[in-house]
């Protein structure tokens, strides 16, 4: 009879310690939440980093432009494809404003992505968006600044997939955040934010 | 006697499995995949899969010789990411419903593609239920679009 009690008392506290994971496991992916909606949340930084031609290129590289970045990779069936075709229609609709912006592709999949697979794989979309890659370290550090989730996630082929942030970030000028196009947000809505965003570009 | 009510039972059986196998039909309406980017090794394939039978039935397998591995997908955005998994077990199918494999919902994932997918081009796809048994389409590849504002069938589970 004791001894059940005990067994009892044991799976109870194995129950609670997986309700307690569960809780911890929640509030780490919540982390990553960005509210779009503030515009105050600091994202955005230093990096340095190779771009689709295998030219260096650091923040200053972007610092003459708003700049629309996006964090993916080429290996992404379904997500990547759909927000770089977006991407490519809006740049289109934009006409001569589409030249007040630049535009990037960032890997978060440096293993795989080559600056000449990005390069290639960036043929088929919109000539405007540059694909920037570059060390893992590299990678890790501008996720950091960017506040962009990223992990690795085996699957059963011995191969893995990549859960990454699928938000366009739109970036001011001066490398500040001014707001962001969720995944699959309407065409309106998305132009319009890129509209304002070019208004912000510097005369030149 | 025995013999003629074993003969009724047996007609009886067969009346009764005859609508039953004949139900279990899954259609498969509007295959697609979308013509992948220059140097990309994965592409996905999307469809409706209507169940018209009245058994809840699931795709368990996908075979083609378009690519070396196919695995069923489901692709979530929560909290702003991405998260794309196998989905265990397969995709329920449910009754007399359908299930829509579109553009950031559910897609059959092709992975190490043999060939870049070419608009204009079909593709042969095997797939596996575990009820209806294997149904073999051809998958033609449309010219790269972003198309969900521009495919019809919103909605991840359309019950009927």
């Amino acid at each position: 009879m004791r001894r059940r009690l005990i067994l009892e008392v044991v799976s109870a506290s194995v129950v609670i310690a997986a309700a307690g994971l569960g809780v911890a496991f929640f509030s780490l992916s919540g982390r990553t939440h960005i509210n779009t909606n503030t515009g105050v949340v600091a994202v955005g930084g230093p990096f340095t980093l190779v771009d689709d031609t295998g030219s260096t290129v650091t923040e200053k590289t972007l610092a003459s432009k708003p700049y629309a970045i996006y964090f993916g990779y080429t290996f992404c069936p379904d997500v990547c494809p759909t927000t770089l075709l977006d991407l490519s229609r809006w740049i289109k609709d934009l006409g001569p404003d589409s030249e007040k912006l630049n535009y990037v592709f960032v890997s978060v999949d440096p293993e795989r992505d080559t600056p000449s697979l990005m390069h290639l794989y960036l043929s088929s979309f919109d000539k405007h968006i540059r694909g920037f890659t570059g060390t893992p370290e590299q990678i890790a550090k501008i996720a950091k600044e960017y506040r962009v989730f990223y992990g690795k996630v085996p699957t059963d082929d011995g191969g893995y997939v990549v859960d990454h942030s699928a938000i366009i970030f739109l970036m001011g000028p001066d490398g500040k955040l001014v707001t962001a196009i969720p995944y699959q947000e309407n065409d309106a809505s998305a132009l319009a934010k890129l509209r304002k965003l070019a208004a912000m570009a510097p005369r030149s | 006697m025995r013999y003629l009510s074993k003969l009724a039972l047996a007609a009886v059986l067969m009346v009764a499995a005859v609508p039953a196998f004949a139900q279990s039909s899954i259609q498969i309406e509007k295959p697609w995949a979308r013509a992948t980017p220059a140097g990309a090794k994965t592409g996905a394939a999307y469809m409706t899969i209507d169940n018209k039978s009245n058994v809840a039935d699931r795709l368990i397998g996908v075979s083609s010789d378009v690519a070396k591995t196919l695995q069923i997908h489901e692709m979530k955005v929560v909290e702003g990411t991405m998260k794309m998994r196998e989905i265990p077990g397969g995709l329920p199918v449910p009754a007399g419903g359908s299930v829509v494999l579109k553009p950031g919902g559910f897609h059959v994932m092709l992975i190490e593609l043999n060939q870049p997918l070419k608009a204009g081009e079909t593709f042969p796809l095997t797939l596996v239920f575990e009820k209806a048994g294997k149904v073999s389409i051809k998958v033609p590849v449309e010219a790269m679009r972003a198309s969900h504002d521009s495919m019809p069938g919103m909605g991840h589970m359309e019950m009927k």
